[in-house]
């Protein structure tokens, strides 16, 4: 008999559906799980297991209501635990941000994610780790200490929503919420070995989400597979008059083929992501998984996205300037704690100086200046010129293929430490994944393989705007004819 | 593309940071690094080429301006370091 941690989140409604399994007994069998790993990978800031077990205890109650009167309304995610990465706002839960200037704001307010997924029934366990306001790809930027790969400890589970895709590898939940700015959620699912998906900018509300790069922000799942993420999707995404971002496009219904008609499916191979220097075990893998969609039915065919090498400069100029205004706003005088000090004007600097950490310092500062007098139109300016000729490329390309296959990274998970001292190489490992986000479009990244020291492989679909259904599609056929996603960390 | 210790102080000031003198001395070191790598932006024939202010077309959302409930001033207050009389309170601006 197999735990019942051992269900997709998926499988687990329709357990409960059926009542052979109680909330209560999922939500139990997941705090126990979470009691004997959790020390050792950290993935968690906040954990609820008695908020989570009365919310349990309600959905109980729901269920058993509903099998003896069917015709009663059922939410869609009755009973499931899910986590929610700790940059989005549950009233009356801690939203650090993995930074000190939050460490003590609880918001009275729901994202309206959040919202959204406590109206379908979800259950939530707890608030994941993170780099300090998602500014980084290791997680080893949290104020509040590391998460560790499940993979391998003394490795990273890439960022920033690492504590997210940590958790669902290790299963220590069955899916949990991240966000993606620059690559945060596909490229932690990669070094995990889930599945994270991306949506496209503005098909879900950003209300309640922290900002960072409030042009680039989205918020996706992590998940064990491809089904679990369209039925989180589907219930998050859509318009919302609290966003003035978020498009009055309709909610999608997600219904995925076991049997998918690939034929006349076009992916496109951008040449601009096999360069060299990339891992040789990770090409394999993504062009091994290329062949098996070939094998379903689909036509490769080669595409170029040529503005793709300045994407990293575009982006570690724009991100920093939305940065460096979103973050004005911790001063010591709304929320967070305050360094005292005589004058006003010390108390901001004193309060910001101590208790940001030295990536949001640096950004920050990087933002600042690219956005100062006598430089703007040299860095900001050029860098959102260039930005147009990113989607361009895209847009195009979209011309010729319906969806776009690439490595989320260069490598694996890297050590912990390797790029701690050089921000510049730590920025490099988004080099795949920033193109989607200034572009913004969806983007969903799957386990492919593993390379020889037993560490997952992720590949990405890209396509076009508010397509993540298609995306979405091709995964679940090809999970459906491999099984790395079912791959378990041995811990 | 070297910063100076100087921008580097103007910078910080702007963003109202107050930095030691390590840090400003790697900031110094790694911007400098950064920005060094962005000047290949500079290369790019960018003639005509409008700047993207967003990924999405049409952002003029328009609703009516009627007042709704919002958060109680217990509530906006709750997470404030100082507070007084409803009010966020603050070290004195002017002598």
């Amino acid at each position: 008999m197999s735990s019942l941690t051992d269900l997709t989140l998926s499988q687990a409604v329709r357990a409960l559906r059926q009542g052979q399994v109680s909330s209560r007994e999922l939500t139990l069998a997941y705090v126990e799980r979470i009691d004997r790993l959790e020390p050792a990978l950290h993935a968690f800031l906040t954990l609820t297991p008695e908020r989570a077990l009365a919310q349990a205890e309600q959905a109980d109650r729901r269920l058993i209501g509903w099998r003896n009167d069917p015709a009663l309304p059922l939410p869609a995610l009755l009973g499931v635990p899910i986590a929610v990465k700790d940059v989005l706002c549950v009233a009356g839960l801690p939203c650090t941000c993995g930074s000190r200037i939050l460490e003590n704001f609880v918001p009275p307010y729901n994202a309206t994610v959040v919202e959204r997924l406590l109206a379908a029934g979800v259950v939530i366990l707890g608030k994941t780790n993170m780099d300090e306001f998602a500014m980084g790809s290791s997680t080893e930027n949290s104020a509040f200490g590391p998460t560790h790969n499940p993979w391998d400890p003394e490795r990273v589970p890439g960022g920033s929503s690492g504590g997210s895709a940590a958790a669902v590898a290790a299963r220590l939940i069955s899916a949990a919420l991240g966000t993606d700015t620059g690559g945060s959620v596909r490229q932690p699912a990669a070094f995990c070995g889930v599945t994270g998906l991306k949506p496209t900018y503005g098909r879900v509300s950003r209300y309640g989400l922290v900002a960072y790069g409030s042009s680039l922000d989205v918020v996706g799942v992590l998940s064990r597979d491809a089904e679990d993420a369209a039925a989180i999707f589907s219930v998050m995404a859509g318009h919302d008059p609290l966003d003035a971002t978020s498009r009055d496009i309709q909610r999608p219904e997600i219904y995925l083929e076991d049997q998918f008609d690939f034929s006349g499916l076009r992916v496109g191979i951008p040449q601009e992501y096999f360069i060299s220097g990339i891992q040789a075990e990770v090409e394999t893998a993504v062009r091994d998984a290329i062949h098996t969609l070939e094998t379903l039915g689909a036509q490769v065919k080669p595409v170029s996205l040529p503005h793709t090498e300045y994407a990293l400069p575009v982006y570690y100029l724009i991100a920093p300037a939305e940065a460096s205004a979103n973050l004005a706003r911790y001063d010591g005088i709304r929320y967070g704690p305050r360094i005292s000090a005589k004058a006003l004007l010390d108390v901001f600097r004193h309060t910001r100086g101590e208790k940001f950490g030295a990536e949001v310092k640096r950004r920050i500062m990087l933002g600042t200046y690219a956005l100062s007098a006598g430089y703007y139109e040299a860095y900001y300016g050029q860098a959102q010129k260039v930005r147009t000729l990113i989607n361009q490329d895209f847009e195009l390309a979209f011309e010729s293929v319906d969806v776009i296959a690439a490595p989320v990274a260069p490598s694996t998970a890297f050590r912990m430490g390797e790029h701690t001292d050089d921000p510049l190489a730590m920025y490099l490992e988004d080099v795949f994944t920033l193109p989607a986000n200034l572009a913004g479009v969806p983007g969903l990244a799957f386990p492919v393989g593993f390379d020889r020291q037993g560490l997952p492989i992720g590949m990405q679909l890209m396509g076009p705007h508010f397509r993540e259904e298609l995306l979405l599609q091709v995964c679940h056929a090809y999970q459906k004819v491999t099984d790395w996603h079912e791959r378990q960390p041995g811990i | 593309m070297s910063l100076t210790l100087e921008e580097v102080e103007y910078i910080a000031n702007l963003a109202r940071l107050q930095l030691s003198e390590a840090e400003k001395s790697s900031f110094r070191e790694q911007l400098s690094a950064i920005l060094e790598y962005a000047a290949r932006l500079q290369n790019l024939d960018t003639t005509g080429i409008p700047p993207t202010s967003s990924v999405l077309q049409s952002l003029s959302v328009l609703r009516r301006d009627e007042p709704r409930p919002g958060l109680t001033t217990e509530e906006v207050l709750r997470n404030a370091p100082e507070a007084e009389n409803g009010q966020f309170r603050v070290p004195l601006v002017l002598e």
